[in-house]
């Protein structure tokens, strides 16, 4: 048999793998120890050259439909691991046929939530965790994807000031259409209801989970986030003609939530008394993609929204609010948030993103602030925290201190 | 929740959609396809054209036919995930039509599971109850009896971890099956299995399921699987069914050219002959047909013999086959070859040489390059409408 090998980015390491043999067996010198979730097939973390890789055994013609349709949801732009590859054509040296490999670009800083739950948690962790995950269903929702395996597993949740982002990264069930129906929709709510039951329970079985989460009330609550969110994005909204702020109003609403509104549609009555808006197309980003433009910064959406504000506040503080606004972001990224991310020493830079550092010493700076009674000045605040907060946090990075026989993998069939 | 004589609904996680917690004895699940129709927006022709079928309570029916024939679409209508654009589906006298997918009482089984490694078996298996409100005495019992069938008692109270993959399977399969569903359904559960756990897992499914005697309705694109699985198989193409009966009707009876040649491996001989007096013509062989039959058929008919129902003839008549492969199976061989199409009087032209299987005894086979002469057996021929494809006759 011959190794086939599918990938976007030809890497000739990749050949140096040990492809012949099975992956639960690879050399422990491949592999980077990082936690996973709960599976049926064995996945492995490998590290090859500068980054780190997620290769999952699984039948040959699954491994291609999962990679497709990866590849598809990057093309919607909407938040997923990254494919890779896939491998095909293993074997053993006795020549034992061995199942497709498929590969993944490690998503840098993300944590499955057995990871997040083995750290000491901020209160309300479920819950926020319930808000990410119904903002990601959302988002594959109206790109017409019906998940089939929601579940905290097939999620990696990245920090976003003080929230969480979630990203899907199991798409082996997915489905692409062109449309979802109602029934498609309550069917990827209710299993997402079902394992996220099961899942809470099981870390409240081992000891995990913060004790004022119910496992029953905080897997239910996804419902709920998810229909009052789904009924803002898409809902119609009836009013008086003379109401007319009401469209403005809409369209800041659904920015503040984090969309853009690219196609909305009003159509008037033909007395001309009533006025109807539904939005048609909605995209996810709106602070994120504004930030991008003015400064370059590539972050998450509320680590965007909090970069924002402050840009903002800047911009009064310095009376400069009349001025071209890329200019003056440019300015802020130079004198605020570049000195800030770069005074972090080297060998913290792997605890959290720079952007989530930024948000982290605003937040510093405000608690500092509130202590003393006055106004902080950010330098203070930025070395308080690099002293004080910063080194007793976890590496996020790659490599997390946790214990992954916690997190076994189960592999479907021996 | 909504009210519904069966009890509270449940959800069936990442296997797939709504299951009922059966609280007693429940009604009779029956499942009717009535001129079930789906049509999606765009496309030119319905995926699922006027489907009707009625499956008993407690049958295990299967839906087959090539890809992209709709076996799919129908059974996610009667899930609740396609939305129906004509005709109607009833389970038991209940018209499910409108109805959301959990309010529907049926499971999509054995898909995706994945087991929590904090809890124990027994825990795995009904914590699906637990999230339903069913108190912890019945949740034991319904677990216990579960564990019994699938021969999991002694490691009920033990963590997934310290179980063979197989076991693990079972639980996976015990989920579905503590919470008594009205009907279940799968879609393909098998794809993802190499060919010798498919084999096994197909007949433990179906020994499964005449023990749970819970109505069941299963997808698959394997004739053969269909064959032996089901009490009853559905042919479907293009969206329309051709036949819905019992795996031994369906192989003996085809009700047209499509089920003959789909059903049945290897596959049924056809070939077009012309209509004689009596009968068929068969290379110069009358094939008796009784003659009410043939009124109004046309000059020639569609002629379909299975290779197990031919046998060799002595005197140089009867289908003339070339072989080209011989396949010694023990008692019996398989020959494949080929035989010349006879010129027909209706057209005229030669179809040439066109692919003949049949099976012979395996003690004294023909060699490859032999020239044979095989006659159907008495009684065992299949005559179909050369125009419309229907069966023609019994
Ligand atoms: N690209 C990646 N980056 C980070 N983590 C990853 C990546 N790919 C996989 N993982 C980790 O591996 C785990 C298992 O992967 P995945 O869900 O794809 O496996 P699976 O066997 O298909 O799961 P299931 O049993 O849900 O079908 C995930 O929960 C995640 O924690
Ligand atoms: N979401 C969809 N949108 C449009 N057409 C579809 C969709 N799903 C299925 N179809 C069409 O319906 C037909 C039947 O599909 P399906 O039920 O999946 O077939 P099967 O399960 O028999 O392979 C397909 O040929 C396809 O063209
Ligand atoms: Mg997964
Ligand atoms: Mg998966």
């Amino acid at each position: 048999m011959t190794l086939e090998i599918t990938t976007a980015r030809p890497e000739s390491a990749l050949l140096d793998l040990p492809w012949s043999t099975p992956l639960e067996e690879w050399p422990e010198t491949y592999l980077a120890a990082l936690p996973r979730g709960i599976s049926r097939h064995v996945v492995r973390f490998v590290k090859l050259g500068p980054r780190v890789l997620a290769v999952k055994e699984i039948k040959d013609d699954i491994a291609d439909r999962e990679y497709a349709m990866l590849r598809n949801l990057r093309r919607l732009d909407v938040p997923s691991v990254e494919p890779f590859g896939v491998v095909h054509g293993r074997a053993t040296a006795d020549g034992e046929p061995l199942d497709a490999c498929l590969i993944t670009r490690h998503l840098q800083f993300s944590l499955p939530y057995r990871a997040l739950y083995s750290q000491n948690l901020r209160p309300h962790t479920a819950v926020r965790l319930m808000d990410a995950l119904a903002l990601l269903l959302v988002r594959l929702h109206l790109e017409g994807f019906w998940w089939g395996d929601v579940s905290l597993s097939n999620t990696l949740f990245r920090r976003d000031a003080g929230a969480f982002a979630a990203y899907l990264v199991d798409a082996e069930t997915g489905e692409l259409h062109t449309r979802l129906s109602d029934g498609q929709r309550e069917h990827d709510l209710d299993i997402a209801r079902i394992n996220i039951a099961g899942e809470l329970m099981d870390l409240a079985a081992g000891g995990f989970l913060e004790e004022q989460a119910d496992p029953f009330e905080v897997s239910a609550s996804i419902i709920e986030r998810y229909h009052t969110l789904w009924g803002t994005l898409t809902g119609t909204e009836r009013f008086e003609s003379g109401d007319r702020w009401r469209v403005e109003e809409r369209i800041r609403r659904l920015n503040e939530l984090g969309f853009d509104v690219d196609e909305l549609s009003i159509t008037t009555d033909i007395g001309g008394t009533e006025i109807v808006i539904t939005p048609k197309v909605v995209d996810a980003g709106h602070h994120s993609r504004r930030l991008l433009r003015l400064t370059g910064l590539d972050v998450g959406e509320n680590q965007a929204r909090r970069l924002l504000n402050d840009l903002d506040a800047y911009a009064a503080a310095t009376d400069r609010q009349g001025e071209d606004e890329e200019i003056v972001a440019h300015d802020w990224l130079a004198r605020i948030y570049e000195p800030v991310t770069r005074a972090v020493p080297r060998e913290l830079t792997g605890r959290l993103e720079p952007a989530e550092i930024f948000h982290e010493v605003l937040e510093h700076r405000w608690y500092m602030s509130e202590r003393a009674g006055h106004d902080t000045p950010i330098e203070d605040a930025l070395r308080d925290y690099v002293a004080t907060v910063l080194p007793a946090k976890p590496e996020e990075k790659a490599v997390l201190g946790v214990d992954t026989e916690e997190m076994p993998v189960i592999s479907r069939f021996d | 929740m909504p009210a519904h004589p069966g009890g509270h609904h449940l959800y069936n996680g990442s296997s797939g959609t709504f299951l009922p917690v059966k609280e007693g004895n429940e009604a009779m699940a029956t499942v009717t396809f009535d001129n079930a129709t789906r049509q999606y927006p765009g496309n030119p022709v319905p995926s699922v054209d006027k489907l009707n079928i009625e499956i008993a309570d407690g049958e295990f029916l299967v839906l087959v036919g090539p890809s992209g024939c709709g076996k799919s679409t129908s059974l996610r209508m009667l899930a609740g995930l396609e939305e129906v654009n004509g005709g109607r589906i009833l389970i038991g006298d209940r018209d499910v039509t409108n109805l959301s997918p959990k309010d529907r009482d049926v499971a999509m089984v054995f898909q995706n599971y994945a087991l929590y490694p904090h809890m124990t078996v027994a825990d795995n298996m009904g914590f699906a109850l637990k999230i339903a409100g069913v108190d912890k005495a019945e949740i034991r019992k319904r677990v216990e009896e579960a564990a019994k069938i699938l021969d999991l008692t002694p490691y009920l109270d033990r963590k997934p971890k310290a179980l063979s993959g197989g076991q693990r399977q079972r639980v996976a399969m015990g989920r579905a099956i503590v919470r008594s569903p009205q009907v279940f359904l799968m879609d393909e559960p098998l794809s993802n299995l190499d060919a010798k756990l498919r084999v096994q897992t197909r007949t433990q499914i179906a020994s499964l399921q005449r023990r749970l005697g819970v109505t069941t309705v299963y997808v698959t694109h394997d004739q053969v699987e269909a064959m032996t699985m089901g009490d009853r198989v559905a042919v479907l193409k293009d969206g329309i069914l051709q036949q819905c009966d019992s795996p031994r009707r369906m192989y003996d009876h085809p009700a047209n050219v499509f089920v003959a040649g789909f059903i049945g491996s290897p596959a049924m001989n056809l070939m077009e002959v012309p209509v004689t007096d009596g009968g068929v013509d068969l290379h110069g062989h009358t094939v008796p047909v009784a003659r009410e039959d043939l009124t109004g058929v046309g000059k020639n008919v569609t002629l379909g013999v299975r290779p197990e129902d031919l046998e060799l003839s002595s005197d140089q008549s009867g289908i003339p086959v070339t072989v080209d492969v011989v396949e010694e199976l023990g008692a019996d061989a398989y020959i494949y070859g080929s035989t010349e199409q006879k010129l027909l009087e209706a057209t005229g032209e030669n179809a040439g040489a066109v692919p003949f299987i049949a099976r012979v005894d395996g003690r004294r086979p023909p060699e490859k390059g032999d020239k044979i002469f095989l006659k159907p057996k008495s009684g065992h021929v299949h005559v179909f409408n050369a125009e419309s494809g229907l069966r023609v006759g019994d």
